[in-house]
């Protein structure tokens, strides 16, 4: 059902721009993405709930290369066996972006398509930015949302766009 | 919510949208053929893949193959010459530490050169035309001139990381900014995360997924050949005593040239381990420390923010930390419609390179551009096949000019917007002119960037399909 959701905003909206949420490198060469709120999204989703999503993902990003005893192990255990235990199992790395691919998908499914927008996974960008596609509504009848809002309002995104929040 | 509201529309909406994502084309089997490609086979970089893109080196491999020679017919020789009387006089655990270590070596070395290194994927088209009004547009405000400028100034951006100002480069290649420690790799053509150097002798760039490989492999290397040096010197030693000197080396005249080759290896590769032992516990980069970045010649507040300030935390990071897996999905099918990276410098990708593509036939039975492929193919790791034949598959093409195709791409791209309702003929023009000799698409960068570019308009909506399943495909090598 969710799913059958985004392929109506995918039919019946066009994209109308993409915003890029570039790295946080201020902590060094881990991934982190930057909370600076975009202005394009201003009138379509509220602060708040954009920087959590960022914050969350930016934790999961944290967990996944977090250095410690059981990170360690894994290494050393890989290394004892020559790397091919990898055939087997994967590494804590992938099953955290796992994870995270997942939590953006219900996201997507639960957030921001209702919103007329839509996250990429990072991942499928290099790791390099968070691609946010805003969608507006070519479609009298509103189709993309569900529940709270039409955010996808008219085509300049104006005051209809933050009804319903 | 009525999914059934204007039902009939949307239905044709939907069918519309279907047929174009699956292919207007003539015939089924060109879409089945192009369907069939892998990511690797049209990846930017200048890099040889092998194994169906399990394997993937860089192209210059000839130092690669005498690494090999050397470490294959010393050690050969060793096991066939030494070892046998060495077992039988001394101990019989020389051959099998020898055999211990002479694996590790093979190991790691095929390791460090069959993995990615941390190669960074291009941008694709609508990351490179944002990043480029970011950094045009002071340029023109200042300037009073109007946008699109083929090659944006260079520009750098600072970051403090741990207190240190770090200057971010922009990449014109890979239209990025690089992440810091990142550098690009000329000889490959691709940007590297960690960038420590190039090795010739392992035949791939060494970055931040093979750092530990190549540091194991040298170090076992500098042990074997210490190892085998020494029990050959014991072996002639041995041997003159009963027979006199000159009659040993009669006897086993594969010593001396063993003697010789890991005399001469033994000051490099000893060397080369210590220096690296010396940046794992500093936490920097062959490339960082040649360039002298975080030196205290630069002054006094100069320091490395990278570090964790203790060698041992620097070590076991460097040695033992996790590992992220690779970022360009070399064994992703390609789907015809969906964007590729920024205009590559050597012209090789025809369309549709990027990661989400993989996603695509699993995530989508709407769009029915892969009917042959089952998810589970797309969910096996990418893992070197050992027992596989390997069918090797060059894809550099003669040195094209670098700048040339990104300035021909950028200036496509400013004006091929009102091609976009071509693009249903426009699609696989390219593909299908494009020859199998990849230095054909080098001389046409117009007709490759504009089909690039229609495909990155007509394809958001497959991209976003990947989006909503967000099904990863990672290969884990």
């Amino acid at each position: 059902m969710e799913v059958h959701n985004l392929q109506e905003l995918r039919r019946s909206a066009s994209l109308a721009t993409k915003v890029f949420i570039q790295r946080d490198y201020s902590d060094g060469t881990i991934c982190q993405f930057q909370t600076k709120f975009p202005p394009e999204l201003d009138s379509r989703i509220e602060r708040q709930l954009f920087e959590e999503t960022v914050k969350t993902l930016n934790s999961f990003y944290a967990e996944a290369e977090k250095i410690g005893g059981s990170s360690y192990l894994e290494g050393c255990l890989a290394c004892a066996t020559a790397y091919f235990i990898f055939l087997c199992m994967e590494t804590h790395y992938e099953k955290v972006l796992k994870k995270i691919s997942r939590y953006i998908q219900e996201q997507n499914e639960k957030v921001f398509a209702p919103r007329g927008l839509l996250l990429t996974d990072p991942v499928e960008r290099g790791m390099r930015v968070i691609e946010i596609s805003i969608y507006e509504d070519r479609c009298s009848s509103g189709s993309s949302s569900s529940g709270s809002s039409s955010g996808s309002g008219s085509s300049s995104g104006g005051g209809g766009g933050a009804g319903g929040r | 919510m009525p999914p059934g509201g204007g039902g009939p529309m949307k239905d044709c909406e939907y069918s519309q949208i279907s047929t174009h994502s699956s292919s207007p084309m003539e015939s089924p089997h060109k879409k089945k053929k192009i369907a069939a490609r892998r990511k690797w086979e049209v990846f930017p970089g200048r890099n040889k893949f092998f194994c169906n893109g399990r394997i993937m080196m860089a192209r210059q491999t000839g130092v690669f193959y005498l690494t090999l020679v050397l470490i294959l017919v010393t050690s050969g020789l060793f096991f066939a010459f030494d070892c046998p009387y060495l077992a039988v006089k001394i101990t019989p655990a020389i051959p099998v530490v020898g055999g211990i270590l002479f694996f590790f070596v093979m190991g790691t070395l095929l390791r460090t050169s069959f993995s990615d290194p941390g190669v960074l994927p291009r941008a694709t088209p609508d990351e490179a035309a944002d990043l480029e009004r970011q950094i045009g547009n002071p340029e023109d405000i200042a300037n009073g001139t109007s946008s699109g400028g083929y090659r944006p100034p260079p520009r750098t951006k600072e970051v403090i990381i741990n207190g240190q100002t770090v200057k971010l480069k922009y990449c014109f290649t890979c239209k990025i900014f690089r992440p810091p420690r990142a550098s690009h790799c000329s000889l490959c053509d691709n940007c590297v995360e960690r960038f420590d150097h190039h090795c010739p002798w392992v035949g791939n760039c060494v970055g931040k997924r093979n750092y530990r490989f190549f540091y194991m492999f040298i170090l076992s290397l500098s042990f074997l050949t210490v190892f085998i040096f020494a029990f050959v010197i014991t072996h002639v030693i041995l041997r003159s005593q009963q027979a006199g000197f000159l009659n040993a080396l009669k006897d086993s005249p594969a010593s001396v040239l063993e003697a010789v080759v890991c005399f001469f290896s033994v000051w490099s590769i000893v060397g080369l381990s210590g220096f690296h032992t010396y940046l794992i516990s500093s936490n920097q980069t062959t490339n960082e420390d040649i360039k002298g970045s975080w030196s205290n010649k630069r002054g006094k507040e100069n320091y490395n923010p990278y570090s964790y300030g203790n060698i041992f935390t620097n070590c076991c990071v460097a040695l033992c930390g996790p590992i992220s897996p690779s970022l360009i999905d070399r064994r992703g099918y390609i789907q015809p419609d969906t964007p590729q990276p920024a205009a590559p410098s050597n012209g090789m990708a025809t369309y549709g390179a990027t990661q989400s593509q993989s996603d695509m036939a699993a995530a989508t039975p709407l769009l029915q551009s892969e009917p042959s492929l089952t998810s589970d193919e797309l969910h096996l790791p990418g893992k070197p096949g050992l027992g596989t034949p390997c069918a090797s598959l060059t894809l550099g093409p003669p040195t094209p000019p670098s700048s040339m195709p990104n300035l021909a791409a950028e200036a496509a791209l400013t004006d091929i917007l009102p091609l976009k309702d071509e693009h249903v003929g426009h699609q696989f023009l390219t593909p299908d002119e494009a020859p199998s000799p990849p230095t054909m698409l080098a001389g046409s960068p117009l007709a490759h960037s504009r089909t690039m570019h229609v495909l990155g308009l007509a394809s958001q909506d497959s991209l976003h399909e990947d989006s909503v399943r967000g099904l990863v495909k990672l290969s884990s090598v």
